[in-house]
């Protein structure tokens, strides 16, 4: 077996998981990318997606719906701070519509050519999920 | 002396009302059970928040370009009391002592020549302010449907604040809300929001966050995190204030239980005597009306 280290799952309501784990997948604002033991440390504000976890090299991995959070991790650890999380099995259409209702609201809030291209990525990823159900 | 009739309504009327304290007692203590369990969860969320963001926020200290919400706007003449009370009342002085310490800061700030604006969170706090503050209220949040006021309300809460903020319609921004301590003791507190203070966590940690690597840059990452911390800080004081009211409201529906216990005491003891008297006047009555014959 692998090497594992420590993954914190934080929602503001409840501390939701904490284990050993193998790999992480976070959707940061600037791409995925996959935490394994002794990653170098990185901050990274996350977009709204799956982050998928590997126990073990060979699991097939839970996947969970973050709706945007931050990302801490450290050769050791990783913690996501998430501002909502939700199990992949209790994700349905509503709460990706709320989600792509609010990003839509965004797009169009948007005043800047930086923050508008960030809202239609959002949203074009978050159509993209509610098309992979 | 009152009549035994109304002595005997008195003696049922109260202990109505000593059963309905009693049930409301246990009910704040089942709630406060719950409310005390959710403090606790949301706990992990705010002190890492805190911690990444008081090192961030470190490195910007005396920087021009420090975001808004972190260095303000450089003056302080509008204040914003964002004043987060309970939306229910029979919880003691839960609602009042909030209440009041908002107060005096408005008076105390009113003194120093600012002008003050009060956002209420809650129903029973702009009661209160309502009489002395009518024209400093700008807006009442009240979530009195709600069963649980969660993150999403804090949200709200803090978009407004932004929004306000972000008109340029205030400059510095503080919470009112009640520690919770213990069931007897609540504290109201006076937290300020804008310019985001920290508490120093930094010092044990800071070694490893120099080495962190920012995706994106620092400043959009603080940019990003900075109201949300806002959030988490209202989310925070809500869950505290909820411990607490439910906390203030046991120990209130206690002591009026007890009351209501004492009180019944004393009516039954009076109502034993009056029908005692009297049974004895008629006895005398009888027995001086058979001695006559």
């Amino acid at each position: 077996m692998a090497e594992t280290f420590k993954f914190e799952l934080v929602s503001p309501e409840k501390l939701l998981l904490t284990q050993d784990v193998w790999q992480v997948v976070v959707p940061g604002t600037e791409g995925d990318f996959a935490v394994m033991p002794g990653h170098a440390p990185v901050l990274s504000t996350m977009r709204p997606g799956m982050i998928e976890i590997h126990a073990t090299a060979d699991d097939q991995g839970v996947r969970y719906f973050v709706a945007g959070g931050f990302a801490e991790a450290s050769p050791t650890e990783l913690t996501i701070l998430a501002e909502e999380a939700i199990p992949e099995a209790d994700l349905n259409r509503d709460n990706l519509e709320l989600a792509i209702r609010n990003a839509s609201d965004d797009l169009t809030d948007a005043t800047t050519d930086s923050t508008r291209t960030r809202a239609q990525e959002t949203l074009d990823h978050l159509n993209q999920i509610l098309t992979s159900l | 002396m009152a009549s035994l009739k109304e002595l005997r309504n008195r003696i049922t009327s109260v202990t109505a009302t000593q059963k309905i304290t009693k049930a409301m007692q246990m009910v704040a203590a089942a709630k406060l059970r719950r409310a005390q369990e959710r403090a606790e969860a949301g706990r992990p969320y705010a002190e890492r928040m805190g911690a990444v963001l008081a090192n961030l926020a470190g490195s910007f200290e005396g920087r021009a370009d420090a975001p808004r919400l972190l260095a303000g706007t450089g003056k302080s003449d509008v204040h914003l009391l964002v004043v987060a009370t309970a939306e229910r009342g029979l919880c003691g002085g839960f609602n009042t002592s909030i209440a009041r310490l908002a107060r005096e800061r408005a008076i105390a700030l009113k003194g120093e020549g600012k002008t003050v604006k009060i956002l209420c969170v809650g129903r029973k706090g702009e009661a209160v302010l309502r009489r002395k503050f009518a024209a400093e209220i700008v807006e009442l949040m009240s979530f009195v449907e709600e069963k649980n006021v969660g993150y999403t309300h804090a949200a709200q809460v803090g978009k407004r604040v932004l929004e306000m903020f972000g008109a340029g319609e205030f400059d510095v921004c503080s919470l009112f809300f009640s520690r919770f301590q213990s069931v007897i003791v609540q504290i109201p507190t006076e937290l300020q929001l804008i310019p985001a203070k920290f508490e120093g966590t930094e010092k044990d940690s800071g070694a490893d966050f120099a080495a962190y690597e920012y995706e994106p840059e620092e400043d959009e990452i603080l940019e990003e995190l900075l109201p949300r911390n806002l959030n988490t800080q209202i989310y925070r004081a809500i869950l505290e204030n909820a411990a607490s009211e439910q906390g203030a409201r046991m120990s209130a529906m206690d002591s009026a239980t007890r009351n209501a216990g004492d009180m019944i005491d004393r009516l039954t003891l009076s109502y034993n005597r009056t029908r005692q008297a009297q049974i004895t006047k008629e006895l005398i009555e009888i027995i001086s009306g058979a001695e006559a014959i």
